[in-house]
């Protein structure tokens, strides 16, 4: 048998849950996959408070935000969450196949959202694979979420906002930070994180790489570097550093399988994390009624997931035929809000990246 | 490690079970990660690599990076970063791809 529903939301984080949430205010029938084991996607591993508006939840900690959106979705009936349960792949015919533990099903969604966020990258250096060399997001998943710490000592790679916060609440657990080592000339991160760390009294070495993690069966060890203009290490500036644990924060790639089994146009734009769907201001993508949003569009922060989520919720309730008389003020209000978030210099970022995406999109029309 | 006290966060902890690794038997909460009861447990390795019978640990923690693979109750390619631990589980290092039990 196959389950129909009008709206299948792939991916139960901060952007899918409001994307739901948004679609199902107005009636659509909306079933939502997430594979986690439970849903929230990053949110609820994360501690720090959020910034921005009202509209994003600024002053209130990730776990919470996951919480409120939880809640305000089981008050709608015709919206349901599927928990651990995989997308595991779309069919030319449109229909999706779910995988929840023994069970494989299939669904035939008439709208598709794809809010499968984004996974770590990695970076070459000898030993990478060994136990004991892990993406910081999940270092800070089963710390934060199930109070577990792998680590007594540990390097953290990279200096963006993820290794900042990560090395802090590191720190917070009582977790020592042997230095935080990063490849640009400058700390990628917002200010207020770094003094944090800095005010423990962590190193943050700029123009500095990991070479090595040493160690037989797992790390033991972890062999730093400076490196030049052209990022190559400088011979004769090595360290070893005694630690146990690497942590690589060195930026994320959008989750995209199902976009590309879809057959949406995808196009390599590093500024927004690597392969990424084109698509329009409506967060549709080429693959008509299938529509993207959060990471897995773009990687940004939770905060321009949320706003994603919501403009793509409520565009793809809209296709369906629903009565949203407030589209047009809700969709500007939204890209309003977007382009808040998106106003600081950490923004110039992203905001390249989105030109070089509308270009494509009208290029593709 | 578990943590005890934390500034921000409260850890619920569920009911302490036992599940064995390799013929061992060990404890962990049950419907954590089975990898959170592994790493308390001090257990970092838990597979060989496919060709050059690697050791291979958590790297992702979401299910996604294949790195995790251990045969639970006879299933191998498990991924145990996103398997709740029941009672009673029988957890064991996987060998390449792993054999069906």
């Amino acid at each position: 048998m196959i389950e129909k529903t009008e709206l299948l939301v792939i991916g139960g984080g901060p952007a899918g849950l409001t994307a739901a949430l948004h679609a199902g205010r107005y009636g659509t029938k909306t079933v939502i996959v997430d594979d986690a084991i439970r849903p929230g996607g990053q949110l609820i591993k994360q501690t720090h408070k959020f910034f921005g508006s009202r509209m994003e939840y600024a002053g209130t900690r990730g776990f919470q935000i996951a919480k409120l959106l939880l809640k305000e979705l089981e008050k709608l009936n015709n919206v349901k969450i599927y928990d651990q349960t995989t997308a595991t792949g779309y069919y030319e015919d449109g229909v999706l196949t779910c995988l929840k533990g023994e069970r494989y099903f299939k669904i035939k969604p008439e709208r598709v959202i794809v809010a499968t966020g984004a996974f770590e990258k990695t970076i070459p250096f000898v030993g990478n694979d060994l136990p004991g060399v892990y993406g910081a997001g999940a270092v800070q998943t089963i710390m934060n979420l199930y109070g577990v710490v792998p680590a007594k000592r540990v390097l953290m790679v990279g200096a963006g906002n993820i290794g900042l916060i990560i090395s802090y609440q590191l720190l917070q657990t009582g977790v020592e930070v042997a230095a935080i080592v990063e490849g640009m000339d400058k700390i990628g991160g917002y200010q207020v994180h770094a003094s944090k760390v800095r005010r423990m009294g962590i190193p943050i070495l700029t123009k500095h790489t990991i070479v090595e993690a040493v160690g037989e069966r797992e790390v033991e060890g972890a062999i730093i570097s400076k490196i030049d203009e052209n990022w190559h290490p400088i011979p004769g500036t090595e360290k070893k550093l005694d630690v146990d644990t690497i942590c690589l924060a060195v930026g994320l790639s959008p989750t995209i399988d199902i976009l590309r089994q879809a057959g949406a146009k995808i196009a390599y734009i590093p500024e927004l994390g690597g392969d990424v769907a084109i698509r329009d201001e409506f967060m549709e993508t080429t693959a008509k009624g299938i529509y993207v949003a959060g990471d897995a569009a773009g990687v940004e922060e939770a905060s321009s997931a949320i706003i994603e989520g919501a403009i793509a919720g409520i565009s793809a309730a809209k296709s369906l035929g629903k009565s949203i008389p407030d589209f047009e003020k809700q969709i500007a209000k939204l890209r309003e809000e977007l382009n808040n978030l998106r106003a600081g210099p950490f923004g110039e970022k992203i905001k390249l990246g989105l030109k070089k995406l509308k270009e494509l999109n009208q290029q593709s029309k | 490690m578990r943590i005890k006290e934390h500034p921000i966060l409260e850890f619920k902890r569920t009911r302490l079970v036992p599940f064995t690794f390799n013929g061992k038997t060990l404890y962990g909460y049950e419907g954590e990660p089975i990898i959170a009861a592994l790493h308390d447990n001090g257990i970092r390795v838990l597979r060989a690599s496919l060709k050059l019978n690697r050791p291979r640990g958590l790297f992702c923690a979401i299910g996604h990076c294949a790195s995790c693979f251990m045969v639970v109750n006879g299933k191998p390619n498990t991924r145990v970063c996103i398997e709740p631990l029941r009672e009673g589980d029988i957890v064991e290092t996987q060998h390449g791809k792993g054999e069906f039990k």
